[in-house]
């Protein structure tokens, strides 16, 4: 290959041996939903190839060399029907498959393991339940099925895994969930696909798909010693919740004991269910949400905790199964929140702890 | 026999009629205070073939940024701008204009037997409005971009990005208004204005495709400006409507957006869908197989077209059911666009085919949507969409179906009318040349980047993984070929307008009304009203026409 400058060799021999014609399957779902990936596939080849040869035939028959003369044909009302009614089955095939599938990666099993992701301009942070944070990855066990519950804290993210056929929006001001479970150990890549500003294309990362062994080792060395809920907790402490939220007989708010999940009768006559939706809602904007029988008198908190913060409380609060709980509570009202950031100590030194409760300024959107 | 139908009178003698609406009347001010249609159309060609060549220029350095992983030919805040502009500039100022305000403008009032559109005045003033916001947008450029993706998503145009979106959107809203104002002008026409005799069955499909993409026009547009003014007034003055902080919902813009944008792909494809139907027709002389079908789907697609958007938003979090819903309407909406690709290959059926550049662009056009149309199936699939959406799948989706699809049809139908418009035939060789050049290009362009979609290389990056740089380096070869492609047109259609041959009235033999008269044609188009006395698309009609000539000539 004298007469080829080595660079550009180099070049080509890269790319001949490092590119992809597919992306690997690394979930449950993947071959499912290949499957109908292929399927429409072997439709739109054999769909655009009965075009081709059409055009083709005909052009080749009736060129006005063979064929002088047009003769006119109106139309055939069979032939019409033909190419109306199967295209019209095979999209409808499409269709009911593609919602299965749509069902089967938006419906999680209630065994689900839950992860949070916080997506902001321009980085994913993830929460485990055990208090291990990581930014920019997510680590996750094999064989298991694990729920996301996403949100944004600022502008429209989505949260795409190629390999497990998965994607989801973060949207500011409300929770999204997505399901996988993977099979395949490997690192896989993680986009955010929705156009979010400058670093758009920066905020990716990978998602590390670890045996259940080797995820329990990396839980065990990756915590920072507080929980999620433990965290809920001291938050729950210092922001005074339990001033109200006290299960005592004169009790200012609803005990939250068991609430999660429970129906409650609001004061507008509606009844609901209370999922992490509603109980981040109802921490942000407490007068839209009152419970039967109480004043609303609840401040908002909008602008005061992160969403971090949020989803500390509302974990903390899904656990919680007794007022004995938040009785003790009681007793570290005083605890500042600056303790926050020095009992807690960065998951994987990845640096981006920050006090769940922030100055009110500093929260909210920037106006431009 | 010979191979073309082109019938062209003898050179030496002929000669482009003294009197036509290019000679009528002189210097700019009778071009600027014109209320013909066909110097209107003139005008828009000008200005969206400018436009044109300012969108093909941003998406080649959006190309030659993507030949590296790395982003490194601009900043990424530039990358960002350069494809935030290729967009607004190629939808609004290109494609949404492209056929009905220049071939349609034109063609359209001539079809149906008219002198003017009905309101020639509005006619201008829609293209004043398109030029007002052309140069708002090119206001924009200078002034130093606008990074919001033209699809202006809430919170980050209203709260975050401070580059120029009130500009923008400014533009968008008052470009918005000619096109509303050009769909209402054809829908007037065509209830008011035909010939006697020219019954809505008689009408070319190429009226009928206009008929639905006016529609949605006047119906999706002004949604679209109620859209712009809340995102201005969220970001200027902060009422929250889509403010989750002040009770409002982002979501609800997606729904407001889309309520427009989808149809306005309707508004794109439709026209070209006509330009079709008249150039296979005319080239295998035939009938255009089941007319009353073609139409009809025609009005489907626009009907349909109003109640798939949400399909855009099947990952943001709306309920699964309503995604049920808009996945069965998506499903439904593609058939029609499938019936008419079985017609006009049906078309061909019997025919006596010749194979001029136009009728090369519409067999490039045929393939090239039938791959779009299918892709289409695959994001309207709720299920493939989770993995395909968000990804360069669907921009290459969208490019098969707008660029493959829609240009390929613009330029079949300025090659088609060429002889009308200017009384010159182009030059068949390197047009023909044009043709598949383009297709070639079009290909190596696009085709890879399904291949990158499936991968799940997200639409909007600047850097990539280095594993998906093969398909990005072919992508960026094709793009140089297809940018080859679409300026050889420029140059010998230039050139033509001195040194083309003669066209004569109808050197295709076509059986349009528009076709019975001078090229260039009078100011008022036909020189007595036309009486139409025959079905549309009736060679044999224009056969005796033709014999009834001879013999009284003779």
């Amino acid at each position: 290959m004298d007469h080829i400058s080595p660079t550009i060799w180099q070049f080509l021999v890269k790319w001949m041996t490092n590119f992809a014609l597919f992306p690997p399957e690394a979930s449950r779902i993947a071959p499912q939903m290949d499957a109908l990936f292929f399927f429409m596939v072997l439709v739109s080849l054999i769909g655009l190839t009965i075009v081709i040869l059409l055009v083709t035939s005909f052009s080749i028959l009736y060129s006005r060399k063979r064929h002088p003369v047009a003769v006119q044909v109106e139309g055939s009302t069979l032939l019409e029907a033909t190419w109306t009614i199967i295209p019209l089955g095979l999209f409808l095939i499409m269709f009911v498959w593609g919602a299965l599938i749509y069902f089967r990666v938006f419906t999680p099993p209630a065994n689900a393991m839950n992860i949070y992701v916080v997506g902001k301009q321009w980085m994913w942070k993830a929460e485990h339940p055990g208090g291990q944070h990581e930014i920019n990855s997510l680590h996750v066990p094999t064989g298991r099925a694990v729920q996301l519950t996403l949100i944004s804290q600022d502008v429209f993210h989505s949260f795409s895994i190629p390999a497990f056929r998965v994607k989801r929006e973060a949207i500011p001001g409300r929770y999204t969930t997505v399901w996988f479970e993977a099979t395949q150990p490997g690192t896989y890549h993680l986009f955010c696909t929705q156009y979010c500003g400058t670093n758009h294309s920066q905020m990716i990362g990978d998602v590390v798909v670890l045996t259940p062994e080797e995820y329990k080792k990396w839980l065990a060395e990756s915590t920072s010693g507080v929980s999620l809920a433990q965290n809920g907790e001291r938050l729950f402490a210092s922001l005074s919740c339990a001033a109200c939220h006290n299960a005592r007989p004169d009790a200012r708010g609803p005990s939250l004991a068991n609430v999660y999940g429970s129906k409650l009768a609001l004061a507008t006559g509606q009844s609901i269910t209370a999922d992490g939706a509603y109980l981040r809602e109802s921490i942000l904007n407490p007068s839209q949400h009152i419970t039967q029988g109480y004043a609303p008198i609840m401040p908002t908190y909008q602008g005061q905790i992160s969403e971090e913060g949020v989803i500390a409380l509302v974990e903390y609060i899904k656990n919680l199964d007794s007022d004995y709980r938040i009785q003790q509570t009681l007793n570290t009202t005083d605890l500042p929140p600056e303790s926050e950031g020095k009992t807690g100590p960065a998951g994987l030194g990845h640096g981006g702890q920050e006090s769940p409760v922030q100055a009110p300024a500093a929260q909210g959107m920037v106006k431009p | 026999m010979n191979e073309t139908i082109v019938n062209l009178p003898d050179q030496s003698t002929a000669r482009i009629p003294r009197d036509n609406y290019l000679t009528r009347e002189n210097g700019l001010l009778s071009w600027l205070l014109t209320g013909d249609h066909k110097r209107i159309a003139i005008l828009y060609l000008v200005s969206i073939t400018f436009f044109f060549f300012i969108g093909g220029a941003l998406a080649g350095l959006i190309r030659l940024e993507l030949l590296t992983p790395q982003s490194d030919l601009m900043a990424t805040d530039t990358y960002n701008k350069v494809f935030t502009m290729h967009g607004v500039v190629m939808i609004f100022l290109f494609l949404v204009p492209s056929v009905p305000a220049t071939l349609g403008n034109f063609f359209l009032p001539m079809m149906i037997g008219a002198k003017d559109l009905a309101l020639p005045k509005i006619n201008l003033l829609s293209w004043y409005l398109y030029v007002i916001g052309g140069i708002l947008v090119l206001y924009t450029m200078v002034a130093g971009g606008v990074d919001t993706g033209w699809t202006f998503t809430t919170p980050l145009s209203t709260h975050y990005v401070n580059t120029n979106v009130l500009s923008t959107g400014l533009a968008v809203f008052i470009a918005g208004f000619s096109s509303i104002f050009t769909g209402l002008n054809f829908i007037v026409t065509i209830h008011k204005m035909r010939a006697p005799g020219m019954t809505w069955f008689r009408m070319p499909l190429f009226v009928w495709a206009h008929y639905a993409a006016s529609i949605l026009m006047v119906l999706g547009t002004p949604v679209l400006a109620i859209t712009i003014v809340l995102v201005a007034l969220e970001r200027t003055i902060g009422i929250g409507v889509f403010d989750p902080a002040k009770g409002g919902d982002p979501i609800l813009f997606q729904h407001l957006f889309w309520f427009y944008s989808h149809p306005a792909v309707y508004i794109m494809i439709l026209p070209g869908m006509g330009v079709i139907n008249e150039v296979i027709s005319t080239f295998s002389r035939k009938r255009v197989f089941g007319y009353t079908a073609v139409a009809f789907s025609s009005v489907a697609i626009a009907v349909f077209g109003f109640f798939v958007w949400a399909h855009h938003m099947f990952i943001m979090g709306i309920s699964n059911y309503a995604v049920l819903v808009f996945s069965l309407l998506t499903m439904l909406v593609a058939v029609p666009s499938a019936i008419k690709i079985f017609n006009w290959s049906f078309t061909l059926y019997k025919g006596s085919i010749t194979f001029e550049t136009p009728m090369l662009y519409a067999f490039g056009f045929m393939g090239l949507f039938t791959i779009g149309g299918m892709t289409g199936v695959f994001l309207g699939a709720s299920g493939t969409d989770i993995h395909l959406t968000e990804t360069y799948f669907i921009v290459a989706h969208f490019h098969f179906v707008m660029v493959g699809g829609m240009l390929m049809a613009f330029l079949a139908g300025i090659h088609f009318w060429w002889p009308k418009m200017t009384g010159r035939m182009y030059p068949e060789k390197i047009s023909q040349l044009a043709a598949v050049v383009t297709f070639i290009g079009f290909n190596l362009t696009f085709f890879p980047q399904f291949v990158l979609g499936v991968l799940g290389m997200p639409r909007r990056y600047a850097s990539y993984p280095p594993e998906f740089q093969i398909w990005n380096v072919f992508s960026t070869a094709g793009a140089t070929i297809l940018g080859v492609g679409y300026l050889l047109p420029v140059l010998y259609l230039t050139w033509s307008l001195r040194y083309g041959e003669i066209a004569g009235n109808n050197p295709w033999q076509a059986t349009g009304l528009e076709w019975q008269t001078q090229s260039p044609p009078l100011t008022e188009n036909f020189v007595e009203p036309p009486i139409m006395d025959h079905e549309a698309y009736d060679y044999e009609w224009l056969e005796r026409q033709r014999e009834k000539e001879v013999a009284s000539a003779g």
